[in-house]
């Protein structure tokens, strides 16, 4: 952007203009600067501040001012809080596993072969988004009382879970999609004798591995994070255990480590798909 | 469901005038599982909602929506998500900017990124901890106020905490769409900063913010787990009616309460979206 401005300055004939612009330029990148330290400043102590205090409660001795990692250790032994934990993270598991067996081979196949269908189909994967959860969970209450014949474990809620996350899931698959030459990729594997699955399993999907990744991560902070279904249908994962211990104790120690370490891994997660994501740019370009 | 399903789709082919053909069997298990737990339950709700005790259609039981309980509990819903969604639109926009003007590959960016990611999900539960932590009436670390559970006020400057997150990952590419060749013609032009955002910036990202806002409004008009988590005395908005009228045994007169609070809400969301949506097409035009 300097370079280009640079040169038309020096097309302009004057030299007091040019200091003019130049003095223009300078002083609006200070400012922005200024702007921009102001805000990530104002901004990271707003997000930072309440975080910060959840760690240092998670971090509270027993009495006010000391430290202990009690709370910490408290997580294993709290009753029912591991096995909630567990519960939630074979959620995020299947949850991942079915939205990509469900969404992948389908999200290809349109590509390939029923274009038509295409406008539809981003229809209803953006549905949930405008469907509240909350008023979702009144109509699937009657499903739940089907499903609870069979089966009562809250491995039950991943059903629901794989509607909630099909919107982040499909935008994230979307855009790798495109970002490869579906058609000709696949004319080119079923020229040299490929099956429909090898062109799936072995062509196409290693060349989206990024967003399928990128999929996956979305679900599982989505999983990880749900409160609403789980709570309203009865079933216990992390957060409604969590909540359950709130309502017994308002200040129990365990509630903040707990917090704070589901957060903090939501967090790493995001952080590793972006740092991932940008390497394969680096090495692609 | 999956057999209405597939015979609305396979009706189709013959439509676009092309020759029959089965392909779209392989759409059928994605179509089935989404009939189930999509639109089947939503279905049931918009056929409970319309029914009365003995199962004929009968509109009466919408009346409920117009008792002046009900009418308060929607627009202190309403005016919730109002106030969270401009606070968190205005502020999450001038986050979004400072952030879109840095390095594209920056580690400020990406860590901006990934906590909006995050704060965005973990508005539940965690988030009124941390409050709870950070502010709570009895052992509030950095103060020990009330005035936060105050309605809707309070709760909204809550709700901005995963609002201006949500408002930065939503908000952000339109701003990168902004070119800076639209800003060097403004200042070749002779345009003062004012004189860009009055004129170029401004009415470029205006369909786009108007969009981004009525997201947010949808978002904090759903949002059930904070409200609840923070606020256990009483409760103000429409989903916390909901989880009240499924899970407690009294008040059967009205069997189908939480269906008719639910459908009150899939309309409103569906005007909201529906703005939404055509807001996204028109600035789609520009910012590519």
């Amino acid at each position: 952007m300097a370079a280009i401005t640079g040169l038309a300055g020096e097309q302009a004939p004057t030299s007091a203009q040019r200091r003019g612009r130049g003095g223009l330029q300078a002083g609006r990148r200070r400012r922005l600067n200024l702007f921009r330290y102001l805000a990530f400043t104002i901004f990271g102590l707003f997000f930072l501040l309440p975080l910060f205090a959840m760690v240092r409660f998670s971090l509270e001795g027993s009495k006010l001012g000391t430290w202990s990692l009690a709370a910490w250790r408290g997580i294993t032994s709290y009753p029912g809080l591991l096995s909630a934990i567990e519960i939630t993270l074979e959620l995020a598991v299947i949850t991942c596993v079915v939205v990509l067996v469900l969404l992948v081979p389908t999200m290809i196949w349109i590509r390939l072969r029923v274009q038509w269908i295409s406008r539809v189909f981003q229809f209803l994967c953006l549905l949930p988004l405008t469907i509240p959860a909350i008023a979702l969970v009144v109509g699937l209450a009657p499903i739940y009382n089907k499903i609870e014949h069979y089966n009562v474990s809250a491995l039950m809620l991943f059903w629901v879970y794989v509607i909630l996350a099909l919107p982040y899931a499909y935008q994230a698959l979307s855009a790798g999609l495109n970002a490869i030459d579906v058609i000709t990729l696949s004319e080119a594997a079923r020229s040299l004798g490929a099956n429909w699955l090898t062109v799936m399993v072995r062509v196409i999907a290693p060349n989206m591995w990024q967003a399928i990744l990128n999929a996956m991560l979305l679900s599982s902070a989505l999983v990880l994070g749900e409160f609403t279904l789980a709570e309203i249908l009865n079933y216990v994962n992390l957060q409604v255990a969590l909540f359950n211990i709130s309502r017994a104790t308002t200040n129990a120690g365990v509630l903040f480590s707990t917090s704070s370490g589901a957060l903090f891994l939501t967090f790493a997660l995001l952080l590793i798909l972006s740092t991932v994501g940008r390497r394969r740019r680096r090495s692609r370009g | 469901m999956a057999v209405a399903a597939t015979t609305a789709t396979g009706a189709r082919p013959g439509r676009a005038g092309r020759r029959p053909s089965f392909a779209w069997i392989g759409t059928v298990p994605f179509l089935g599982y989404i009939g189930v737990f999509l639109l089947l339950p939503t279905g049931i709700v918009i056929w409970n909602a319309l029914r009365n005790q003995t199962g004929g259609l009968d509109l009466s039981s919408l009346k409920v929506l117009g008792n002046s309980e009900v009418r308060g509990f929607f627009t202190g819903t309403l005016e919730l998500s109002a106030i969270s969604a401009l606070i968190g639109a205005v502020f999450g926009a001038i986050l979004a900017y400072a952030v879109a003007s840095g390095n594209p590959d920056g580690v400020v960016r990406r860590l901006y990124l990934a906590g909006s990611g995050v704060l965005a999900q973990f508005g539940g539960v965690t988030l009124a901890f941390a409050f709870l932590a950070a502010i709570g009436p009895t052992s509030g670390f950095l103060a020990r106020a009330s005035w936060y559970y105050d309605f809707p006020w309070g709760i909204a400057l809550i709700y901005a905490y995963f609002e201006i997150p949500l408002m930065v990952l939503v908000f952000l590419p339109a701003i990168d769409g902004l070119k800076v060749q639209w800003r060097e013609a403004a200042e070749s032009l002779g345009g003062s900063t004012w004189d860009y955002w009055r004129h170029v910036g401004g009415p470029l990202l205006a369909p786009a913010f108007t969009g981004a806002t009525l997201l947010l409004f949808a978002n904090a008009l759903s949002a059930y787990a904070t409200i609840q988590a923070w606020e256990n005395q009483i409760a103000y908005t429409v989903p916390q009616q909901i989880y009240i009228s499924i899970n407690s045994e009294v008040g059967l007169s009205n069997v189908n309460y939480a269906d008719v609070l639910a459908l009150g809400m899939v309309i409103m969301v569906a005007i909201i979206m529906t703005g939404y949506a055509l807001l996204q097409r028109r600035a789609a035009r520009w910012l590519r």
